[in-house]
């Protein structure tokens, strides 16, 4: 499949209020073609609830339910469980939420909602930081990564929420990338097709965030999966699988970048090359990742 | 009809079953464990013929019933004390999303340290969220208000979320005989819930989404207006399901030998109840008391309050305190009165913590004021005070 074979379905509406170059409207666009418009959509405080723009207007053209920051799956719950009193178990419910609304304040709704078997899918847009609120550090932000509230750069690393997912031994769990949009169409489609908790994570690149140029949100994330600091994967009733780029790397067909190559573009981790190169950390995100897909071998190869 | 001989949540259970609610989430807290342990039982017998949705935490609840309220059905919860407390952002978001969510409060203590017996602290401090608050001093009254809560709550001119208080163990734990009606006739009373507005893939909304100050000030006036409506409307429900049943327990407030009283205690809940017996004791000795139970704290009854004021002294004993300034209720019962009567208001803060308030120390609290002797705002019976 090729991009110019993804239907024409658009949700998202002119109005946007994103700003330029943003993944998660990328996402959204991408995700509501996967879906269809027999969906509800639930959404906690993060930048999406900008992106819908401003009542009485909106700037999605499906039902979207607004909820706090750390309410979205279990919203959702509620939603499902009425539609399906309703007999509309058919309608897709879908949770979309930041980072810090899945890995930080949301998770506790968001494991319960799973633990108790919801059919729904929970999609977590990662740009790695809470951005609605200027770009301080989640509990997805990487190492040495200058946030707002790291500002010499986070001293811990970021924690692996898909492995967190996978403990809940759900239907499907995926990680997906903003820049391999036929990767992501086909994971939200064969999450459509499955009844149960689904679960996939986006890597989003934030321009404003992560500060790079706008014009690089999708060379930042394939440059993401490129050096391995995020894969493509599946892990479809207890299986894994990797996926494109990210397969390859695992299977050692390519080699992996190292992780210069993606963070010398980004402004969050421009102490690390200026003044001087601290080549130190530098070798300690190396490191991590190295772990990382040492970890993926001895588990999934 | 029929006598069901149960304590408070089970009573409460078997009312928010009858009143056929499609999802009920809910997550257990001493002293509400009861409540929801009777709907899992009607669960299983299929009488519950709903979701029943056990979350991970009264936050999650409050969140669960938003949504299935929002996607258009009858939601049910009940919680207490630390439960109530958990959820209060998501009180206010059912409240400002106009949603008829009813749920049941029983009134606890709230910790440190730990504490399960009566005291209204945790429910006076959600008087803002923008819900309906009752407060019940029978069995029969649990039963009854929960039905007419919904259909106050589902009226149009209302739409917000009612939660219908009652005291920890006095009640909720307590068994009394409470008259049923059949099935059929609730359903009658109570029409199908027909949503003013819900998510549907047919007319996609975006609901909550970034709103300007002055849209949102409207949606607060609104509220304000639809609580007003609630005031007309409660006494209404009251009428026609005295009518139908047969039974009463007031409008926002009930009035107790108020006729010719020079002194009106005001009291909520099972304290309301107690009193009944000072009252009645008082009387025979010769004093003119009364009493105005107070039923709805929001709404707050202020038309009735004054007409009272207007007759009596008043007395007010709050079984909670916002510490900083005085016990709730009197508070509110001055400024019903401010510039408009020449009463005298009495203020005694008790049983907080669970501490028994009997009715021959009530008789003592409207004794003490009826000589001159109260302050302006007492603990009573406290020792060392
Ligand atoms: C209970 C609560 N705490 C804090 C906030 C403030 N807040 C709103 S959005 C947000 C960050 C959202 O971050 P994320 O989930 O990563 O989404 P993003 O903004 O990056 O899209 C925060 C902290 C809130 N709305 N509610
Ligand atoms: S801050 Fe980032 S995620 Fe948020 S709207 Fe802007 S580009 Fe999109």
């Amino acid at each position: 499949m090729a991009i110019k074979d993804l239907p024409d379905t658009e949700c998202v509406i002119p109005g946007s209020a994103a700003c330029p170059g943003c993944p998660a409207t990328l996402g959204l666009r991408l995700v509501f073609k996967a879906l269809g418009k027999n969906s509800i959509m639930v959404v906690p405080a993060c930048c999406t609830a900008v992106i819908e723009s401003l009542y009485p207007n909106t700037s999605f053209d499906i039902p979207v339910m607004n909820i706090a920051f750390e309410a979205a799956a279990a919203g959702a719950s509620g939603v499902e469980a009425a539609l399906r009193q309703q007999g509309k178990g058919d309608t897709t419910v879908v949770a979309w939420a930041g980072d810090g609304g899945t890995y930080d304040i949301g998770i506790q709704a968001l494991s319960g909602a799973l633990e108790r078997n919801t059919n729904f899918i929970y999609i977590c847009y990662n740009n790695q930081i809470y951005s609605n609120t200027g770009i301080q550090r989640s509990g997805a932000t990487p190492y040495a990564a200058w946030t707002t509230t790291t500002v010499g750069g986070k001293t811990e690393f970021r924690k692996e929420m898909g492995e967190i997912i996978q403990a809940h031994h759900i239907p499907y769990v995926a990680q997906a990338c903003v820049a391999y949009p036929e990767d992501l169409y086909k994971k939200v489609k064969k999450a459509k097709s499955m009844k149960g908790p689904k679960y996939i994570e986006i890597l989003a690149p934030c321009p404003p965030g992560w500060r790079f140029g706008m014009e690089k949100t999708v060379e930042m994330g394939t440059l993401a999966v490129e050096t391995g600091a995020w894969a493509l994967y599946e892990y479809e009733n207890d299986k894994m699988s990797f996926n494109g780029k990210s397969k390859l790397i695992l299977e050692g067909k390519i080699k992996r970048k190292p992780v210069e190559e993606w963070i010398k573009y980004q402004g969050r981790f421009g102490h690390l090359f200026k003044p001087e190169k601290d080549v130190k950390r530098i070798k300690e995100i190396e490191d991590h990742i190295y772990q990382m897909w040492e970890r993926y071998r001895s588990c999934y190869l | 009809m029929t006598i069901m001989i149960d304590t408070g949540n089970y009573i409460a259970a078997k009312a928010a079953v009858m009143a056929r609610p499609a999802v009920v989430p809910a997550y257990p807290i001493t002293p509400q464990t009861t409540l929801v342990e009777g709907i899992a039982n009607y669960v299983k017998t299929g009488e519950f013929k709903g979701e029943y949705i056990c979350v991970e935490s009264e936050h999650s609840a409050m969140c669960a019933c938003i949504g299935a309220s929002a996607a258009g059905v009858r939601t049910f919860t009940g919680t207490s004390s630390h439960g109530l407390l958990l959820m209060h952002e998501m009180l206010h978001w059912a409240a400002l999303a106009r949603l008829p969510i009813v749920m049941c409060n029983i009134n606890r203590t709230v910790g440190p340290g730990w504490n399960i017996w009566p005291d209204e602290n945790d429910s006076i401090s959600q008087r803002d969220t923008g819900w309906i608050q009752f407060y019940c001093s029978s069995n029969q009254e649990i039963f009854d208000t929960v039905i007419q809560a919904f259909k106050l709550a589902e009226n149009e001119k209302v739409l917000l979320p009612v939660m219908i208080n009652y005291n920890a163990f006095i009640l909720s734990h307590t068994s009394m005989p409470v008259e049923i009606p059949k099935q059929k006739e609730i359903d009658d009373f109570l029409s199908k819930y027909k949503p003013r507005w819900k998510l549907d893939v047919d007319n996609p909304i975006t609901f909550g989404n970034i709103i300007l100050p002055a849209d949102y000030e409207k949606i607060r006036k609104d509220m304000q207006n639809s609580s007003e409506n609630a005031k007309k409307l409660i006494p209404e429900i009251a009428k026609e399901w005295k009518k139908i049943f047969g039974r009463y327990h007031g409008d926002l407030i009930e009035k107790y030998r108020c006729d010719g009283a020079e002194y009106i205690l005001l009291a909520m809940g099972a304290i309301g109840a107690e009193s009944k017996v000072a009252i009645d004791n008082l009387r025979k000795e010769g004093l003119k008391v009364g009493l105005a139970r107070v039923r709805t704290f929001r709404p707050f009854p202020k038309e009735e309050i004054l007409k009272l004021g207007k007759q009596a002294d008043l007395i007010v004993i709050d079984r909670n305190i916002s510490v900083g300034s005085e016990g709730a209720l009197f508070s509110e019962v001055k400024a019903a009165l401010y510039d408009k009567s020449d009463a005298k208001v009495y203020g005694f803060i008790a049983g907080l913590g669970g501490k028994d308030v009997p009715y021959t120390d009530i008789e003592k609290i409207c004794k003490k004021s009826i000589n001159g002797k109260a302050k302006d705002c007492e603990w009573y019976n406290l020792e060392g005070v």
